[in-house]
C-alpha cells in the first residue's frame, strides 16, 4: 500500500516536472519576453539590461531551476495582454470555474446513478428506453451544440433563464461565489446543465451496463434467494460492486470536466479560467497558457492519485491483493 | 474466413476462383452490413453528405464565397417553409446572404477534410509508435507507454488545445495554409495514443509467432519484418478505431473552430459556421446555427454507428 502511494507520487512527480519543462519551453522559445516587454525601439543596452535583470543570460539548468520556483510559488510573470499578474488574474477566475464543475459533476451524479440504475431494473420498458435513447444523443451532441440548445430553448424561445455571465455574486472571505445569491444561481442553471449532460449519459450508460452484469452474477442469486427484499439486493448487494468503474470514470471525467468548461464557459460567457485560456490562445499570451497548463496538470495529477486511493477505500479485494503482492 | 467452396461461381469470374466482387458479396461483413438496417441508414447519411461535401462546387445552389452573388437585401432569410422565406434559399440565409445550405455543403467539406486528415496522421504516428514499442520492447516501450498514460490523462480537446495554441504563438502571422497544418497537427496530436495501444498489444502477440520466427531467421531486417510482415496482421482493429476517430476529430475540429483557434475564418467549417451562426441566436435568427449543428451531428452520429457496426462485424467477440 505504501510502496503503491509513494511509486504513485512518484510518477506525479515526474508529471508535474516535465508540464513544468513544457510549460517553461513555451516561455522560452515562443516568442521574446525582452522584446514584447520593451518595445521595438529599444537599445541593444536596454535589452542586455533586462536580459540581465530577468535572468535570462543564466545557463539553462539555472532557469529551469528559477522557473519551477516561482511555479510552485503561483507565479508565472505578467499577463503579455492584461498586464496584470497571471497569479492575480487566475485567483480571480477560480472559483467561477470551480464553482460550475462542482455543480456539474454532482448534478450528473445525482441525476445519472438513479437513471443507470432504473434502466438496468426496468430494462425494456418505454421509460427506460427514453433514456437510453437521450443518452446516447447526450453522448454524441458536442457540448457547445448542447449549450446553443439550451440557451435557444430556455433563454430565447421560452424567457425563462438567463443565458450570459455569472450574475450577482457574495463576496466570502476571498471566495467569490455565485451560490448564495437567486440570480447567480439562475445563471448557474443552464451552463451546468451544459457541462453535466455528457458526463451524465455517460454515467447514466455505465451504471446500467456494470448492474446488469452483476445483477446475473451468483451471489445476487444468493441474496434473493435468502429472501432479502428487492431494494437490499439492488441497493445494497448491486449498486455497491457497480461503484468502482463508476468511480474511475467519475474521477477521471471531472477532469474532462475542467476542460469542457473551456467550451461551456465560451458559450455562456462564464468568466471563469477556461474563458481566460481561450482568450490567451487567441492572442498567443503565454504566461497565461503557462500557467493554466501547470495548473491544469496539478489538478490532474491530485485527481487521477484521488481516484487510485479511491479503490482501496471501495474495493477490499484490490486491498488484500496488493498486501498479499507486496509480502 | 474464406468463401464457401460450394458456392456458385460469379459470372463476371473466371472459373477457378470467384473474383473480387462475388468474394466481397459472398463475404461475412457484407452480409451482416445487408441485414443491419442501422447501417445502411448511417452508410447512406455519411454517403450523402460526404458526396456533398465532395462535389459542393457542383450541387450547391449558390456560391457562398463569390462576393458577386450575394446580396444583402436577402441578408437574413428564414427557410423556405416559413413566411418571408425564398424557394431559392431553401435553408435561410446568414445576415450576409449567404445560403445556408450552400455554406453547409462547402463547411462540411472543410470539416471532412480536417477530420480525414488529422485521423490519417494520428493512425501513421500511433501506428508506428506502436510497432516500435510492441516490436522492440524495453526500454522504448516503457518510455512510450507512460507518454501514453500521460497523454491519456488529459482529455484530447485539452491536448489539441495546447498543442493549437503553441502553434499560434509560434506561427503569429501564419497564412491559411499553415493554420490548417497546425490544426490539423493539434488534433491527430490528440488522437494517436490508443492506436499506439492498439497496435503495441497486437504486435507483442505477433512478434513471438513462428512466421515472424521464420522471417528473422532468413535475415530479414527488423524493419522490413514490420512493415511487410506485422504491420498488416495488426491493421484490423485500428481500421475500426479509426472508422470512430473520424467522427471524434470531426467534433474536435467543430470545438475548436468554434472557439475561435480552429481553421482560418476565410474557409469556414461547420464549427464556424455554428461560432457565426451564435451571434445572430437571440435576434431570433435560429437557422444560421440550428442547421450547421444539425449537420455536424449527423456526420459524426453516422461515421459512429458505421464504426460501432464495423467492430461488431469483423469482431464477434466483443458484441
Amino acid at each position: 500500500m505504501l510502496v503503491f502511494i509513494l511509486r504513485r507520487l512518484l510518477q506525479a512527480l515526474v508529471v508535474m516536472l516535465t508540464v513544468a519543462f513544457l510549460a517553461f519551453m513555451l516561455f522560452q522559445y515562443v516568442g521574446d519576453p525582452v522584446s514584447s516587454l520593451l518595445g521595438q525601439d529599444a537599445t541593444q543596452e536596454q535589452r542586455d539590461q533586462l536580459r540581465r535583470d530577468l535572468g535570462l543570460d543564466q545557463p539553462f539548468p539555472v532557469q529551469f531551476a528559477a522557473f519551477v520556483g516561482n511555479a510552485v510559488q503561483g507565479e508565472f510573470g505578467i499577463s503579455l495582454r492584461q498586464g496584470q499578474r497571471v497569479s492575480t488574474l487566475i485567483a480571480s477566475r477560480l472559483p467561477a470555474t470551480l464553482e460550475l464543475s462542482v455543480v456539474a459533476a454532482v448534478m450528473a451524479l445525482a441525476i445519472g446513478i438513479p437513471l443507470g440504475v432504473y434502466a438496468a431494473l426496468r430494462r425494456g420498458s418505454f421509460g427506460s428506453q427514453v433514456a437510453m435513447m437521450v443518452s446516447l444523443l447526450g453522448v454524441s451532441l458536442p457540448t457547445f451544440l448542447i449549450g446553443i440548445l439550451l440557451i435557444l430553448v430556455f433563454s430565447v424561445f421560452l424567457g425563462w433563464l438567463p443565458s450570459f455571465g455569472r450574475g450577482d455574486t457574495v463576496q466570502v472571505g476571498s471566495w467569490d461565489t455565485g451560490l448564495l445569491t437567486l440570480d447567480g444561481l439562475q445563471h448557474l442553471v443552464l451552463p451546468a446543465l451544459t457541462l453535466a449532460v455528457f458526463q451524465l449519459a455517460l454515467i447514466m450508460r455505465l451504471v446500467r451496463a456494470e448492474m446488469l452484469e452483476v445483477l446475473r452474477t451468483d451471489y445476487i442469486k444468493f441474496a434473493r434467494a435468502r429472501g432479502l427484499h428487492d431494494r437490499a439486493v439492488h441497493f445494497g448487494h448491486a449498486l455497491k460492486n457497480t461503484l468502482v468503474p463508476v468511480i474511475t470514470i467519475t474521477g477521471l471525467q471531472l477532469g474532462g470536466l475542467i476542460a469542457f468548461a473551456i467550451v461551456t464557459e465560451t458559450v455562456f460567457q462564464w468568466p471563469g479560467m477556461g474563458l481566460l485560456f481561450i482568450q490567451a490562445v487567441q492572442f498567443a499570451d503565454i504566461p497565461v497558457m503557462a500557467a493554466y497548463l501547470c495548473l491544469i496538470a496539478l489538478i490532474f495529477v491530485v485527481i487521477n492519485l484521488a481516484v487510485d486511493l479511491l479503490y482501496f477505500a471501495v474495493d477490499p479485494r484490490l486491498r488484500i491483493e496488493k498486501s498479499a503482492a507486496g509480502h | 474466413m474464406s468463401a464457401p467452396e460450394g458456392s456458385p461461381p460469379a459470372p463476371v469470374a473466371a472459373p477457378a476462383t470467384p473474383g473480387r466482387l462475388a468474394r466481397w458479396l459472398d463475404s461475412d461483413v457484407w452480409y451482416s452490413f445487408r441485414t443491419s438496417p442501422v447501417a445502411i441508414v448511417a452508410a447512406l447519411i455519411a454517403f450523402v453528405c460526404a458526396f456533398c461535401a465532395l462535389f459542393a462546387p457542383w450541387v450547391a445552389p449558390h456560391n457562398p464565397f463569390d462576393l458577386a452573388t450575394l446580396n444583402l437585401s436577402d441578408g437574413r432569410l428564414p427557410p423556405a417553409w416559413l413566411p418571408d422565406g425564398q424557394i431559392t434559399y431553401l435553408l435561410g440565409t446568414d445576415d450576409q446572404g449567404r445560403d445556408i445550405l450552400s455554406a453547409l455543403m462547402y463547411g462540411a467539406r472543410i470539416s471532412l477534410l480536417v477530420g480525414l486528415a488529422s485521423v490519417v496522421l494520428s493512425v501513421v504516428v500511433g501506428v508506428g509508435l506502436g510497432l516500435l514499442a510492441g516490436f522492440v520492447g524495453g526500454r522504448l516501450d516503457a518510455f512510450l507507454m507512460r507518454v501514453c498514460d500521460v497523454m491519456l490523462s488529459f482529455p484530447s480537446i485539452l491536448v489539441a488545445l495546447l498543442i493549437d495554441g503553441v502553434g499560434r504563438a509560434l506561427f503569429p502571422d501564419a497564412h491559411e495554409a499553415l493554420a490548417f497544418s497546425v490544426l490539423i497537427i493539434a488534433i491527430s496530436l490528440s488522437g494517436w495514443v490508443p492506436y499506439a495501444r492498439t497496435v503495441r498489444g497486437s504486435t507483442m502477440v505477433e512478434r513471438n509467432k513462428d512466421y515472424v520466427q521464420a522471417a528473422r531467421v532468413i535475415g530479414v531486417s527488423p524493419g522490413r519484418i514490420m512493415a511487410r510482415h506485422v504491420l498488416p496482421n495488426v491493421m484490423g482493429p485500428v481500421l475500426v478505431l479509426a472508422t470512430i476517430q473520424v467522427g471524434q476529430a470531426i467534433l474536435t475540429e467543430a470545438t475548436l473552430s468554434f472557439l475561435g483557434v480552429g481553421v482560418p475564418a476565410t474557409s469556414p467549417s461547420l464549427g464556424t459556421l455554428i461560432r457565426i451562426g451564435n451571434e445572430f441566436l437571440f435576434s431570433g435568427e435560429w437557422w444560421i446555427t440550428i442547421f450547421p449543428g444539425a449537420m455536424l451531428v449527423l456526420i459524426a452520429l453516422s461515421v459512429n454507428l458505421l464504426g460501432d457496426w464495423l467492430r461488431d462485424a469483423i469482431n464477434p467477440r466483443l458484441r
